[in-house]
């Protein structure tokens, strides 16, 4: 981990140079950049074109020229964002209540060995639970109002978030602490100055699954019973045959999960910026 | 503020009046690895010698022969078994203030500018930030690395990562400088561009150095003593005092006296394994 980044050059001793940011984009060096709009509209064209060839009604999959125009008419439908705006709102607080307690609990389980031999046992038989059979059990105990959504989104994202911050936490290379410790750090200090920032890409690969499960926790959790939300309005266009409606939620999901996985990248780069691959450890 | 050491003599608590003459104090001492299930292994056996302050001292011995064993109960990290380790007059049972250590990897923090590394002993020994960072900032200067200050280490190259290693070391003007094996990953033309580098930064800094290294002959340009010590369990097989005049350049090295020295420390490896 610690090696040079410049172990074959010489004795000059010349520093690297500092890598160059915001690189031009070489189209030679970089096809993906074409290939995969190109991919993109072959698909969307074939998909269009193929469809009324094949003889397939639009109540089976509409056309995306259809689709297109359902999205239109829910993005210009005032009631449309405030179902959005209600799983908008209960995926935060379920992933805010999630991952922050799978950042305490993790803590506490990788350094206080006690707690993770009492504790350990019961997280890993929870976790062979499937956590989304639960979402009507939840509706049972809170009731078909925000708070049941909230509980699945939370309950969801807890895993992969726990697993991650026990691992990066333990994750600290021996060779640092040792540093540390010969020049008389406490364990507070080495939690604090190597622990913690070697946790950080585990962080935040546990953040960016667990944004994107708590919103499929609110999304299920409004499956079973709701009144508002992406989720009731998925179930919506489906009783009527609206599918062309239902792709037009799922587009919405879709990027509601992209823009929540770039905030957290955004936020990686930014504050573990020495990590640039992170291993992921799915849960 | 003079990059000359005070040495810090000053922060011990159960302590003897410091000696100049030794300054590092090893008494029969022993140390003998207890593993669990199988026979316990003798790491260093009745060793004694002290260090003057302001000696450079080199430590060699073929693998496993416990020098890094050494370094590291004076580093505090590791129990002796028996005998008496004191540094500047204070007993070594853990970590002491006085102590900088350099390692074999730089082992810079990878958040941390070079810098903010170099402060980290101020840092965990809650000294003076403002006080110390001008020494760091004069140490880095005084290796070659002040437009650096503000780079991450993964923008250094090997030897640049191992010479803010050294100013981490340095920066709380330790009495004493240990130094595990620190060039023993560089090529070999860094590396003596290195031993060139360390003679300057200590004639600048007048620390006592330990240093422990595989290489006979960097042993001998950069030292004022050399200790050999014996295969398993290490003892001192012979103190070898290097009479070299000093500033020593690269080309001391061609020397015959330095020669004898080298055939000479080299003698006591005949009969074992060198790595």
């Amino acid at each position: 981990m610690t090696t040079a980044p410049a172990a074959d050059e010489v004795t000059d001793e010349v520093a690297p140079a500092k890598p160059t940011r915001g690189k031009r984009f070489d189209l030679r060096e970089r096809p993906e950049l074409i290939l995969v709009p190109a991919v993109f509209v072959v698909l969307v064209a074939a998909w269009e074109f193929l469809i009324p060839l094949l003889g397939i009604g639009d109540y089976v999959l509409p056309r995306p020229s259809r689709i297109v125009e359902a999205l239109g008419q829910q993005l210009g439908n005032a009631l449309f964002w405030q179902h959005l705006e209600v799983t908008v709102r209960e995926s935060i607080i379920g992933f805010l209540i999630g991952v922050g307690t799978a950042l305490v609990l993790g803590t506490a389980i990788s350094q206080v060995s006690l707690v993770e031999k009492t504790l350990m046992p019961y997280i890993v038989a929870f976790q062979t639970v499937p956590k989304v059979a639960l979402a009507p059990l939840f509706v049972v105990w809170f009731g078909f109002g925000i708070t049941s959504k909230i509980v699945m989104a939370a309950v969801i994202s807890f895993f992969p978030m726990l697993v991650n911050v026990i691992e990066g936490l333990r994750a600290a290379d021996a060779d640092r602490i040792q540093m540390l410790t010969v020049f008389g750090a406490s364990k507070l200090q080495i939690f604090r100055m190597v622990r913690l920032p070697s946790a950080m890409p585990f962080i935040f690969a546990g953040l960016d699954i667990g944004i994107v499960f708590s919103i499929l926790g609110a999304v299920v959790g409004e499956f079973i019973g709701a009144k508002e939300g992406l989720g009731y309005l998925l179930l919506q266009t489906n009783y009527n045959f609206d599918i062309a409606g239902m792709f037009a939620v799922l587009i919405v999901l879709s990027v509601l999960g992209l823009i929540a996985h770039f905030i957290i990248r955004f936020a990686q780069r930014k504050f573990a910026f020495w990590a640039e691959e992170s291993r992921v450890i799915a849960a | 503020m003079s990059l000359r050491t005070t040495g810090r003599p000053d922060v011990d608590t159960a302590s003897v009046p410091a000696d100049e003459e030794k300054w590092i104090n090893i008494a029969s001492l022993n140390k003998v690895y207890q593993a669990r299930r199988s026979a316990p292994t003798h790491a260093l056996s009745d060793i004694t010698f002290s260090v003057r302050r302001g000696e450079f001292i080199s430590v060699v011995g073929p693998s496993g022969c416990g020098k890094t064993t050494l370094l590291k109960i004076l580093a505090g990290i590791v129990k002796r078994s028996s005998g008496e380790v004191r540094i500047a007059g204070a007993d070594v049972t853990g970590p002491l203030p006085q102590v900088g250590m350099v390692f074999q990897a730089a082992t810079l923090l990878p958040w941390r500018t070079v810098l903010q590394n170099v402060m980290v002993p101020v840092e965990v020994q809650g000294l003076d930030k403002n006080r110390y960072r001008e020494r760091a900032r004069e140490l880095l200067r005084m290796v070659g690395l002040a437009e650096f200050e503000n780079s991450y280490p993964y923008e250094l190259s090997g030897g640049m990562q191992q010479r803010a290693g050294i100013c981490r070391a340095l920066v709380h003007d330790p009495a004493v400088l240990l130094m595990d094996e620190p060039f023993g990953a560089l090529d070999a033309m860094t590396r003596e561009y290195m031993n060139v580098e360390l003679l300057r930064i200590w004639a600048e800094s007048g620390q006592t150095i330990v240093l422990v290294t595989h290489s006979i002959p960097e042993a001998v340009f950069l030292s004022d003593r050399v200790i050999v010590l014996s295969p398993r369990p290490g003892r001192i097989a012979e103190i070898i005092d290097i009479d070299l005049d000093r500033p020593r350049e690269l080309s001391v090295m061609s020397s015959d006296r330095a020669g004898v020295y080298v055939d000479r420390i080299r003698r006591h490896f005949n009969a074992s394994v060198i790595d």
